[in-house]
């Protein structure tokens, strides 16, 4: 375990996002302020069209903000381009995501070490088998997403998220399409290794019972953090 | 409520692809049917002026006033028309041309055009040319570097140019004319020297007069027609032009049909995909209580809405792209072409209907099964409609297609077997060579193994494309680059200086003159051959008649004339396949050698006895030997040698075939000073014409299959269309997990380039294949296999795909990487 929990690496200063849509100017998001520290765990709760992924997408600079800033890893995501950003995504980021989102026409393997690549990791192919061993699917190594179970795509996309041994880690509702019992289990294997890794995890869910074993709880509510145990 | 669904469901975007296909298909099949089309209509219209006459006789007699006399008798109008190959000299540059001398009242039927300068405006005239003048065409200005009013020799005359000839009704084009025309008065003739006993020369008797009369007089002299002898009516215009005609509307046909196949591939790939995506709306008309019928004829009739509109443009664009074809081959077939007419617009809309029957019609009919219950629940399976039905749609449909085009029962069926096997095996080798492709996956970095799984993961649909351009491809290289591969292989087969110049019309007393002058020049060894003219008369003691023979080939050869030849020994390049080359005892014995293939034509054996009516009197000869000869060569060769001692005291013309170098071409004006009756034939300028007509005529061709590879761009937009959604996820999801917008980018590219890669290949290889087995069976010569055909193939393919593929595809990196967190895997 990496003692590291007195940094801030990820926060959010005044965000706000509007879109323009035909019937006017739509508020998603607005006046969010937190921080989290290195190696936190933070959920953020909050019931559907409440702005979850919205925040998800900003604090991992996958979307512009209209107001205020991301500051990840004391770097304001505002000052790099889309290029920029994704670079900072392959070196320090990695997700997890509600419909696994594993590329269909990669195997097992090739989806792992994906980021590895982009990141221009050394020996990709040794440390996908290794996290894929990990996971259990080392005997799986070779098989297509649509030979594996939604249980196991979800681990290979577990897999595939902590392969760059990111700094911080996004998870959208991880367990929204499996089974309680499934999803109880890739819970676990994904706070076994966020804490093996020392990961900042943020992750959004409706789930009340697994935002209580994360460190801190965000409530948001249309758009505004209603509720902030810190 | 059809044109409202079709409206909204345009800005889907399948649509358009789904149009541009029926219009690809639309405008080959009306651009190939508009230009046949007015080509048969011209060939129609114009046949009586194709003869110049209402009835032409045809003869190699120089005399033939025997006729000219009763047709005048009978009230007749007349004309002659006398037609050789002769050498017109200017100054110290010699020009091959045709030369037709006429007289007056030529042409009976149609008009001859003038101008006074080769490209000014052409004015129709009545008259012929006066005494001393000729009429040119601009061809022979343009070699010669002559202008209106010069002056000219051919054989021991001079003559002014006077005019310059725009067009001959009795020339359909200079298809196969190698030379210049120089049109002259009969009256001049004589005095050239030109016309010597045994010289090449088709003399012709115009006759013109009420249809009846001339009907009757037709059938009278039938029966009275001499050897060589040939009558031709207004009826049987230009047979031979009509069957090219036949087979260019059948070739071009196939043409476009390979189009409209890949267009209909394109279309149904799309349909499938719009069929998939109105599930839902099928679903909810059903719960809205619509019956079955319902949905339909929604559909259908949205569809026909669509055909219809595409057809009527397809029909402009092909009407449009006529005039291209036209442009690149009127001039070859028909002086004046009518305009198009208007026919070609049914066979454009019935291609659009059928196309949409046999393409987009099947997948859509799934909708008609779609369970209400599917509003609720998006997992409820729907039955497909049977493949079968589907695949056997499209097979009617093509064969309904060809079997307009080409009318013939079991060639339609051959050809569409034929198509069918040749694209699965393309399809098979496609296969193949992705599976192959999958091993490299674990060689390459991110981003080409993202674009290679993207090939891999799709094969059915990647198959499609590959094979789709592949066809493209492989026919523009066939036409392009293996043509002129096969033109040079043949010409490179020629050992080094193989003649290059033909001498004809030489008499015999002056085969010592011509010797002396090559000697003199340094051209040694130059042998002349004697050449007999003969006519086949008894075959066994039975006289020969035509209507005995079945191939048009026999028929041909009996009745034309031979031309006897005698030598003492054997030609080098022959082979003897039967019986034995006479020794010097059999000098003066009536014995024969005939070529082998000859003989085979017409059934005639060894120890055969042909008797040859010689001027005159009839001989008969024994075949004693069978030969084999090599046509391909320059050479001088003969059907049929007999032994030295026969026919020497019979009229004999004499010819020779040398090889002159650059500066001895130059002094061949002297020869011709000297010898003023003898033709020169250069044959390097027959085969740049050759050539200029085979480029033109692929470029025609090309111009057709230029279709094919709008087709195979069709398809490839169809099947980036299919999944341009998960493309725009997948490359949201590889941007969240840090893939620069560049990694993308290569991604992309190493998917096109190898899907143009592999079709070119295909190409490459099937061209070649082609090619080889072209030069084996019908060209009879070594093909040298050529890398640089894969290559080119390879690269274009290469080129057209990723250019298209990226164009295509460029909409998916703008995709904003937000999506993957809002979007399931598709
Ligand atoms: N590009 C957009 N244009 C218009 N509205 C948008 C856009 N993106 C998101 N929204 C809206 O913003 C709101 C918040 O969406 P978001 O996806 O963040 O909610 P969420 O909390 O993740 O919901 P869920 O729990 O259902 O996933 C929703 O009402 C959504 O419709
Ligand atoms: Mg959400």
């Amino acid at each position: 375990m990496v003692d590291n929990t007195s940094r801030t690496f990820v926060e959010a200063r005044n965000l706000g996002k509007q879109v323009t849509t035909r019937e006017g100017v739509l508020t998603l998001l607005e006046k969010i302020n937190f921080s989290a520290a290195a190696g936190t765990s933070v959920a953020i709760l909050g019931a559907s069209g409440s702005g979850k992924t919205t925040l998800l997408g900003l604090l991992a600079g996958l979307d512009v903000p209209t107001h205020g800033e991301v500051i990840l890893d004391g770097r304001c995501l505002n000052d790099y381009d889309e290029d920029g950003r994704a670079q900072i995504r392959a070196e320090q980021v990695g997700f997890v995501f509600q419909n696994f989102q594993l590329l269909f026409g990669l195997t097992a393997l090739e989806n792992v070490m994906l980021p590895l690549e982009l990141a221009q990791a050394p020996h990709p192919r040794k440390t996908a088998e290794q996290l894929l061993d990990r996971v259990g699917l080392g005997e799986r190594l070779h098989h297509y997403p649509n030979q594996l179970s939604g249980g196991e795509q979800q681990r290979c996309a577990i897999a595939r998220a902590f392969s760059i041994q990111p700094r911080c880690l996004f998870a959208d509702e991880p367990t929204g399409n499996l089974d309680s019992e499934t999803g109880k289990r890739i819970i676990e294997l994904l706070f076994e290794l966020n804490s093996e890794q020392g990961t900042t995890l943020i992750m959004a869910t409706h789930d009340n019972n697994l935002s209580q074993i994360c460190n801190r709880r965000l409530q948001l509510d249309a758009g505004r953090l209603v509720g902030n145990d810190d | 409520m059809s044109w409202r669904m079709l409206w909204r469901d345009w800005r889907g975007g399948e649509l358009t692809i789904l149009a541009v296909g029926l219009i690809i298909a639309v405008t080959s099949i009306t651009a190939v049917g508009f230009f046949t089309d007015r080509i048969e209509r011209g060939l129609k219209q114009q046949s009586a002026e194709l003869i110049g006459a209402d009835l032409v006789i045809t003869s190699s007699r120089q005399d033939v006033s025997d006729y000219i006399e009763e047709a005048r008798e009978q009230n007749f109008e007349v004309a002659t028309t006398t037609q050789f190959r002769s050498v017109v000299v200017f100054e110290e540059q010699l020009q091959l041309a045709e030369v037709k001398a006429v007289t007056e009242g030529y042409p009976l039927r149609g008009v001859l055009r003038i101008s006074n300068t080769a490209f000014g405006p052409d004015t129709a005239i009545t008259d012929i040319p006066a005494a001393g003048d000729v009429w040119v065409e601009a061809r022979l200005l343009q070699m010669l570097g002559l202008a209106v009013g010069d002056a000219i020799r051919l054989g021991s005359s001079s003559f002014n140019i006077r005019k310059i000839l725009r067009y001959e009704p009795d020339r359909a084009g200079d298809m196969f004319s190698v030379a210049p025309r120089v049109l002259m008065n009969r009256a001049d003739l004589d005095a050239t020297g030109l016309i010597s006993a045994g010289a090449l020369v088709s003399y012709r008797v115009l006759i013109a007069g009420p249809r009846d009369r001339i009907n009757s007089y037709r059938d009278a002299i039938d029966d009275r027609l001499k050897q060589g002898e040939q009558i031709l009516t207004f009826e049987d215009g230009r047979p031979e032009l009509n069957t090219a005609l036949e087979r260019a509307q059948q070739f071009l046909g196939l043409a476009a049909l390979i189009s409209v196949l890949l267009a209909g591939v394109a279309v149904a790939s799309v349909a499938y995909r719009f069929t998939s995506r109105h599930l839902d709306t099928g679903a909810m008309l059903r719960c809205l209580g619509a019956s079955q019928r319902t949905i339909i004829q929604l559909f259908t009739l949205e569809m026909l809405w669509l055909s219809l509109l595409a057809s009527s443009v397809g029909c402009l664009l092909g009407f449009v792209t006529q005039f291209g074809i036209t442009e690149l081959l009127d001039q070859l077939v028909l002086a004046h072409l009518p305009p198009p007419s208007f026919k070609s617009l049914l066979l454009g809309y019935a291609t659009g209907i059928v196309m949409l029957i046999g393409f987009a019609i099947p997948p859509l009919l799934s909708l008609r099964r779609v369970p209400p219950l599917r509003v609720l629940r998006k997992d409820v399976a729907i039955t497909p409609v049977s493949g079968w039905f589907v695949y056997g749609a499209v097979i009617v449909c093509m064969f309904l297609l060809l079997y307009w085009q080409i009318g013939n029962l079991g060639l339609v069926s051959t050809v569409l077997a034929g198509i069918l096997v040749t694209l699965l095996i393309l399809a098979l080798a496609a296969y193949l060579l992705i599976a192959a492709l999958n091993r490299l996956r674990a060689q390459v970095g991110v981003a080409w193994r993202f674009g290679l799984a993207n090939i891999s993961r799709r094969p059915a649909s990647s198959v499609i494309q590959i094979v789709a351009f592949g066809v493209g491809i492989m026919v523009m290289l066939l036409l392009s680059t293996v043509r002129s591969d096969l033109l040079d292989d043949w010409q490179q087969s020629l050992p080094d200086n193989s003649p290059n110049h033909f001498v004809i019309n030489v008499q015999s007393d002056q085969v010592a003159g011509i010797t002396e002058y090559f000697d003199a020049r340094g051209v040694s060894n130059t042998r002349l051959y004697p050449m007999v003219r003969a006519r086949l008369v008894e075959i066994n003691g039975q006289p020969v008649r035509a209507s005995d023979y079945e191939s048009e080939r026999a028929k041909h050869m009996v009745t034309r004339e031979f031309n006897l030849s005698w030598a003492e020994d054997m030609q080098i390049d022959n082979k003897l396949v039967a019986g034995s080359w006479w020794s010097s005892q059999d000098f003066g014995t009536p014995l024969l050698s005939l070529e082998a293939r000859l003989a085979k034509t017409l059934g005639l054996q060894m120890s055969d006895v042909l008797g040859f009516d010689v001027n005159g009197t009839v001989i008969e000869f024994t075949i004693s030997s069978l030969r084999k000869v090599d046509w391909d060569t320059f050479n001088i060769n003969f059907f049929t040698v007999v032994p030295p001692g026969v026919l020497e005291d019979k009229p004999a013309n004499w010819v020779t075939s040398v090889y002159l170098d650059a500066e001895q071409r130059q002094q061949l004006g002297q020869l011709v000073r000297k010898f003023p009756n003898i033709t020169l034939i250069d044959v390097d300028t027959i085969m740049k014409r050759v050539r200029t007509i085979m480029d033109r005529v692929t470029l025609a061709v090309e111009f057709i299959f230029l279709f094919t590879i709008l087709a195979g761009l069709a398809v490839l937009y169809a099947a980036i269309q299919a999944n341009q959604d998960q493309r725009r996820f997948e490359n949201a999801v590889l941007r969240t997990l840090g893939a620069k917008k560049t990694t993308l980018l290569l991604g992309l590219f190493a998917e096109f380039t190898t899907l143009g890669a592999l079709s070119g290949l295909l190409a490459g290889l099937s061209a070649t294949t082609l090619a080889w087995v072209l030069a084996e069976t019908i060209f009879k010569f070594d093909y040298a296999f050529d890398i640089s055909v894969a290559l080119t193939g390879i690269v274009s393919g290469i080129l057209i795909v990723v250019v298209a593929g990226m164009l295509g595809t460029r909409s998916v990196l703008t995709h904003p990487p937000i999506q993957s967190l809002r979007e399931g895997a598709a």
